[in-house]
Formats: C-alpha cells, structure tokens, sequence
C-alpha cells in the first residue's frame, strides 16, 4: 500500500507526520517503505537517521550536437517546446538546464547530427533507517529546475512488499501531481490557519482530479477554526488524526527528534491515523 | 528614473514566516510594488488585502497532447517516442504525464495528434487600501510551469513599478529551491532567507543559500521562531558570519502571528508593541540601509 503526505501550504507538518508514522507501523511490525520525493529539500533522513548502502546519480537525456554535421536548419529550435535549443548563424546553441529530456530534437534533425547524451540533475541515496525502515530519498543538485524526471526515479525503488510511506513536496503544481498519480490513499497535512485552509483547498482539487481518496491531518490545533472545519463536513473529508500545538513537539522536532519515541503520550494519534487509513481503504492490515 | 530594486523573500523549507514577513514588510515599506511569486499556493493577498483589481491576464503554460481516435491508425509511433509513458495501450494522452514535448503531435504519420496551448492560471494586478501595488498569480491545480508564471507575476510588477516610478518590488517567493523558486530570485539585488533554529531549518538555509551563490545574489538572514532553540540560532549566526551573509536579526516564536493571520492583518497591526513585532521594525531599519547601499 502506497500512502503519501501532502499539503499545498510548506511546513504544515508533512515529514512530522510522515516519519512518525513510518516509525509507528514498522514499530508494530509491519515492513515500512519510506520514499523522500521532496527532492529540493528532503528532510526525512533528520529524523530517520538511515545508514546511506548506496548512492546512484540520476541523469536525464540532454542532447549532443555535432556542430560539423549540423547544416543551421533550425529545425531542433523552431520544435523544441521548452526553448531549449536556439539556432545561431554559425552553430546550435543548447540552453542544458530547460532540456526536459524528450528527444525530439534527435528523432527530427534531418542531418542526424543530434544524438542523446546525458546530464546530471541530482542522485538517490537509499539505506536502512531506525526499526529497519528502508529508505530512500532523491537530492535535487542546487540551480537544477528539473524536479520531476527525479521524482520519478525516486518511484523507481518502490517495494510493494512494504507499506510506502511518501513525503510529496509542498505546492500544488506537477511535482505533487508526479508525486502521488500512482498511491492508492492521500494523507493532506494542514495547519488551522487562513494560509493552511487555502492552500489545502487546491492541493484537495490536486488530488481529486486524478481520483484519490483523501484523508485529513490536523497539525497544531489550537482551538476550533471553524472555516477548516466547515470546508472538511461540506467536502466530506474525513479527519484522520489531530496532533495539537504543542511547544514539546516543536522542541523535540528542533532536535531531530520523533514525537512519538519522546512524547509517548502521542502514540495514540499515530495509532488513529493508521486505522483510520486502514478503514478508509476497507483493509484489516496494511500491506 | 532611479533603478527599481527588487528584494526576494525565500525560505527553502516551507512554513517558516515568509509571507508573514512579507505582509509585515509590505506595510512598512512605503515606495513599493508588492508581488507573490508563490503561485502554487499564493497566501499574501490574505493579509495584503487587496481592493481593487485592476487587471486579469490569462497565463497559457505550455501545450497538451490529445488523440482524435478516429484519425488514429494505431501504429504505435507515439507510444514509442514518449519518453513520459503518457500514452496508454488505448492511445489515451494522461494528461498529468504529459510534458508537452509534441514529440507525438510533430511524428505522427495520420496527423491524429492535437497539440494546443491550454490555459494554466491567472496574473492579478490590483490596488490595495494604502494605495499601494500588489501582483500576485494564481496556478490552476496541477499545473506546469510555474517558473514561467512567476516570471509574468515580475514582470508585471516590473511594469508597474516603472509605471508609478515605485524604487523597490518586494517579492514573496515560494518555498524550495526548484523551478519556481530559481525564477523568483534570478536579478534581484537581495536574497532574504526566512529559516527556523531546527536541523530541518538549518539543512534547507544550506541549499537555498548556494542557489543565491549560483545565481550571485546578496543573501540575508532572518531566524523565526528563534527561541525554539538557542543552540541552532548560534550556530546560524555563525554559519552567516563564515559565509560572507548579512545576519538581519531574530523574530521570536510568537502565537499571535498566527491570530493575527486569521483575522487577516499583519503583525504589525494585530499587536505592535509585541516582541516579534518590534524585531521586524529592527529588520526592516537594517533592510532599508542596506537597500540605500545597493
């Protein structure tokens, strides 16, 4: 089963929720997964504390032109939708960092002086995290726009063996749609706060226009926010768990911390949200 | 006319004040185009209440693939060149998949692929009740190219600044340090970093910090909710100090930030006298010297 933790607003508490989780069912012996697809800031690895086995670079297609062969047609530039190649008077000019890797630049060059070369944008570390977690996150290389094609790879390591507990990146546009198209259950994370329930409200629309159940956590509570509360009963979106403010959670959080190894007094918040995601999903167990 | 400067807030990790500084700021600076470049999941104009709008551009990101089934012939060669995989056995364009290369539309033999412009969001000009300019954008749900759509949100403002003969664009800026977030901060004169004194914090500041080098960007810090914990706050101010970035001061954890959020106003207004409130006063002094010196 494939769960992944969403938000539109940053710093509602996604990873808080995530990691916490990962750690309460592999602590009750489940085989957990844990997928960083937050690629420009991953942060799981903070608290999971994994021991990185291994490290793979992660390359998209870039394409090489052989200026000799080129004859200034200017076909690859006047086709290439993302205005990555521009065709000079004397050679191609290839702007690397707007390559989104399709290829047809290659497939369309009269002169066949266009083949496929490769190009860094970030790599995956993978290991074993605390309660045998395994773990996997995608680090994005800095001044490097291209986050989906890592995404993606990231996905590349799922074990439908494991329950895959998935951070998505915050926002609402593609690298959250690459992030949670193929999971079976969406957990949205938000804070009651006007800023919260706006972005929520379009992360939700995100995930109901490619058909995903959804589910709410509710991060530092602090008295009823009745507009929050009002859009989930008119929406029918079923409240998860609640975790409320807390100045402990926020200082344990500080240190690297998990909430519920240090404030036991939360496990049951943790327990509610994985039967209540089991339920929602009509499953005894996960898996 | 004086040079319009351009004053970026980022972050890095989500949630760490920005646009709670930004709102702050905004009713602080006086000569100012306002603009929230966060245009996945836009939030200033929720304590930057705007009035009036003065103008609505259509943002078209970048064109679709679709299949008339009727003209396809099933040869399979759009499937084939689709580096995505968004072509199903039943020649169906997923259009979440979709890059919009046009691989399929510029290759197909039946010329089965239709391949247009589809609208992606909406660029806001409006007037707020100090008189002031504010562009913000709007991305629909999902969408692509929001480093374009900041883009447009800056030029906007741009426009608008010359326009007035406003001195200074305060732009808001989204969280990470992707595609949008590199559209936010190429050219601007000043990179303010908000972080937080927790290793999630701190990690992020590192990232988001060699992206304002990469892009040789002036960069500043500012740590929220700085007594959370003190022993992060040191080493943040030190890490400043060891890397040549101008340490603007320290915002403490303050609840009626939040409050003051949800009765849309600024801090500044909710509770002036505050703590939190008066160390933004102190930034903003600092900004404006250093602003004076660019």
């Amino acid at each position: 089963m494939r769960i992944a933790f969403a938000s539109g607003k940053g710093g509602t508490g996604k990873t808080t929720v995530a990691v916490n989780l990962a750690f309460f069912l592999a602590y009750s012996q489940q085989k957990v997964q844990y997928l960083d697809c937050d690629v420009e800031e991953p942060n799981g690895h903070i608290f999971l504390k994994p021991h990185i086995e291994g490290r793979t670079p992660v390359q998209i297609m870039v394409p090489v032109i052989n200026q000799d062969l080129c004859i200034n047609c200017g076909k690859c530039s006047s086709h290439c939708q993302f205005n990555a190649l521009a065709t000079l008077p004397n050679n191609v000019l290839l702007f690397p960092e707007l390559c989104h890797g399709c290829g047809l630049c290659v497939r369309i060059c009269p002169a066949g002086a266009i083949t496929e070369g490769k190009r860094e944008i970030g790599y995956i570390e993978k290991g074993r995290a605390i309660k045998d977690i395994e773990f996997v996150h995608g680090i994005l290389n800095v001044g490097e726009p291209m986050a989906g094609p890592l995404i993606n790879k990231v996905k590349g390591y799922y074990r439908d063996d494991c329950v895959q507990i998935i951070d998505a990146p915050p926002g609402t546009s593609c690298p959250v749609v690459k992030t949670i198209i193929d999971v079976d259950f969406v957990v949205m994370v938000t804070e009651p706060t006007p800023f919260g329930l706006h972005d929520l409200k379009i992360a939700v629309s995100v995930a109901q226009t490619i058909n995903k159940p959804i589910g709410i956590v509710i991060n530092r509570e602090n008295g009823e926010f009745k507009p929050l509360m009002e859009y989930l009963s008119k929406n029918r979106l079923p409240i998860l768990a609640t975790l409320p403010e807390d100045r402990a959670i926020a200082s344990h959080y500080s240190e690297g911390n998990l909430v519920i190894e240090r404030l036991p007094l939360y496990i049951d918040n943790f327990m509610d949200l994985a039967v209540n995601i089991r339920r929602l999903l009509g499953k005894k167990t996960f898996g | 006319m004086a040079d319009i400067k351009e004053l970026v807030i980022v972050s890095g990790k989500g949630g760490t004040g920005k646009t709670s500084l930004a709102g702050a700021l905004s009713s602080l600076f006086q000569d100012k185009v306002i603009a929230d470049c966060d245009v996945d999941a836009a939030n200033l104009h929720l304590i930057v209440a705007p009035e009036e709008v003065l103008s609505q551009k259509e943002f078209t990101g970048g064109k679709k693939a679709s299949i008339d089934l009727k003209k396809c012939t099933q040869c399979n060669i759009c499937r084939d060149v689709c580096n995505y995989n968004a072509i199903s056995d039943e020649y169906i364009v997923d259009r979440a998949l979709c890059e919009g290369c046009g691989a399929c539309y510029f290759l197909c033999p039946a010329a089965a692929v239709e391949f247009t412009p589809q609208l992606a969001g909406y660029c806001y000009t409006c007037s707020t009740s100090g008189d002031q300019i504010f562009v913000f954008a709007e991305l629909l749900p999902g969408e692509e190219n929001s480093g374009k759509l900041v883009a447009m949100v800056r030029n906007e403002a741009r426009e608008e600044a010359q326009k007035a003969g406003k001195g200074l664009i305060l732009i808001d800026g989204p969280p990470g340090i992707g595609c949008p977030v590199i559209s936010s901060l190429t050219g601007t004169h000043l990179a303010v970093v908000v972080s937080e004194p927790t290793p999630t914090g701190a990690h992020d500041l590192r990232r988001i910090v060699e992206l304002a080098r990469h892009f040789q960007i002036k960069t500043a810090l500012v740590v929220n909710k700085s007594d959370i914990n003190p022993r992060f706050v040191d080493q943040m101010r030190q890490y400043c100090q060891d890397e040549g970035i101008i340490y603007l001061g320290e915002i403490p954890y303050e609840v009626k930030i939040t409050q003051a959020q949800k009765e849309m106003k600024t801090i500044l207004e909710f509770a002036p006298d505050c703590e939190a409130s008066r160390a933004i006063k102190e930034i903003y002094k600092k900004l404006t010297s250093i602003l004076e010196e660019l």
